[in-house]
């Protein structure tokens, strides 16, 4: 049966295929998502007391988180068409909006990295604060300083990855995004990017072997994530079916099947499961394709989220 | 509080445009962005086919996602009739209002900030309709108080057959299509 629709709206960015949201908006999703793995990983080690150890990656990976989040914070800074009002998001807390959550989220997460750089600071420091081992013997020393750190970290962390998902599946104008499950989904594609790429940095042999089987455990839950959300697309609406097939058979498919599922899930947790049982060593293959996967799943995800529509006709 | 909407006869529209370029008139909009537009749908099996066509904006719905995600407060539902808009001075060019409406009837203005149709609120407010109403020339368009059940788009929508767009997308559409 034929259902052929047309319009004369040509709206720049809206028409004739709706891509308002271009490569900012992903790499900023993968950043978000990476850093909430890395607060949540170091919060932990803070929590078992691990601050002191010299190799213990939470020494590491909040310099690191600092840094990805200011670039993803720029890349979010550059999405904006009206870059000069930026500042508006501070002047008001808008309690439905998932943006505006998140707005206010980063803001708490700089003070939590700030105070977890402090706790063992880089050299380089030494050029502008007087005495730092001094700070930061006070700061681990501190037993109020050391749980809101190590569960600040935790708890903004799971803020961060969840409101990832939240931001697009709250929209219900975009089949493929509106699903609770894709928060769950963005938090632990966060969790095991982050604990792949510990993995790959670690000094320490046992934190590199316990971050590797933690990785393969946040890959297989990932897997099942990704089963569930299709699933629940599948037994849905008309047009979330549709949406659901855009990964599956769709003009997406092979990006979905070779690059998140094949490449980004499952080899990776194949040369991981041989690696923690010592048939191979370890290498940074296995945390390259995670951390890409998880990048390429954010780009899929905006992309094919914005394909998919109320209308048809568009499929 | 009255709730301001649209009754729009779609056996009277012949898409001539006029309300396109009124709109355009009148709220001075740049070249190649509309706040309304026409759509035709062709539907059904040859011979059997059935042609609509009828004039498109903002539904401005009583369940607002495009308000709910605003992060600045931009957008929001005006205090007279219920009439969505966008606070330009308040909005940031997120796109999330962009994203979040089912219908895609926001587009971002070469001035950065997001825009739609508003009702012709400036006119309204002085006891006009909006320009698209006002240049029908089949008269298929009809505005009012749907709160009000005397008013000429309540009455339209009691007596005739009516649908609205994308009802399970469940934001409450504004706009009546009259079949």
């Amino acid at each position: 049966m034929l259902n052929e629709i047309t319009t004369s709206r040509s709206n720049h960015l809206i028409d004739p295929i709706f891509h308002v949201w271009g490569w900012e908006i992903p790499i900023y999703l993968f950043i978000g998502g990476i850093v909430a793995g890395m607060m949540i990983i170091s919060g932990y080690s803070i929590m078992k007391g691990r601050i002191t150890e010299p190799d213990c990656s939470c020494r590491i990976l909040p310099r690191i988180s600092f840094i990805l989040l200011s670039i993803g914070m720029f890349a979010l800074f550059l999405d904006l068409e009206y870059k000069i009002h930026f500042w508006r998001l501070y002047t008001t807390f808008e309690i439905k909006s998932p943006m505006s959550w998140g707005a206010w989220i980063l803001l708490l997460v700089y003070p939590v990295l700030i105070a977890n750089i402090l706790m063992a600071p880089p050299e380089y420091l030494n050029k502008y604060i007087k005495n730092p081992g001094n700070l930061s013997k006070k700061f681990r020393e501190n037993r109020f300083i050391l749980n809101a750190t190590s569960y600040g970290n935790i708890v903004l962390g799971l803020g961060l990855g969840v409101y990832t998902g939240v931001l697009l599946s709250s929209m219900v104008s975009r089949p493929l995004w509106n699903s609770s499950l894709l928060a769950v989904l963005f938090l632990i594609s966060g969790l095991s990017a982050a604990a792949a790429f510990v993995h790959m940095i670690a000094r320490n042999v046992v934190e590199r072997e316990t971050l590797a089987r933690a990785d393969n455990i946040f890959l297989s839950i990932e897997l099942v994530v990704i089963f569930l959300f299709i699933t629940g697309l599948l037994n849905s609406t008309e047009v979330q079916i549709k949406a659901a097939y855009l990964l599956l058979t769709g003009s997406y498919a092979v990006t979905f099947w070779v690059f998140v599922v094949g490449l980004g899930i499952i080899i990776p947790l194949l040369i991981q499961t041989r690696a923690v049982n010592h048939k191979v060593q370890h290498t940074a293959i296995a945390p390259v394709l995670v951390i890409m996967g998880g990048l390429i799943l954010r780009f899929l995800i905006v992309e094919a989220g914005q394909y998919s529509h109320w209308l048809n006709a568009h499929f | 509080m009255s709730r301001l909407g649209m009754a729009i006869d779609t056996r009277k529209c012949v898409g001539c445009m006029d309300c396109v370029v009124a709109c355009k008139t009148e709220n001075n909009l740049p070249e190649g962005f509309d706040r309304d537009w026409i759509t035709t749908e062709v539907s059904g099996s040859f011979p059997n086919l059935t042609m609509q066509i009828r004039t498109e904006r903002c539904n401005h719905c009583s369940d607002t996602p495009c308000v709910s995600c605003c992060p600045t407060g931009a957008s929001h539902i005006h205090d007279f009739g219920g009439v969505v808009l966008v606070d330009h001075d308040l909005c940031i060019g997120c796109k999330a209002c962009v994203a979040s409406c089912p219908y895609d009837a926001r587009y971002i203005h070469p001035d950065g900030y997001a825009d739609k149709c508003t009702f012709c609120i400036h006119r309204v407010e002085n006891g006009e309709d909006p320009a698209c109403v006002s240049v029908c020339p089949t008269y298929c368009m009809h505005f009012g108080d749907l709160d009000d059940p005397n008013s000429e788009v309540s009455k339209l929508v009691a007596s005739r057959k009516s649908s609205v767009q994308h009802p399970a997308a469940g934001t409450k559409p504004n706009i009546f299509y009259l079949e």
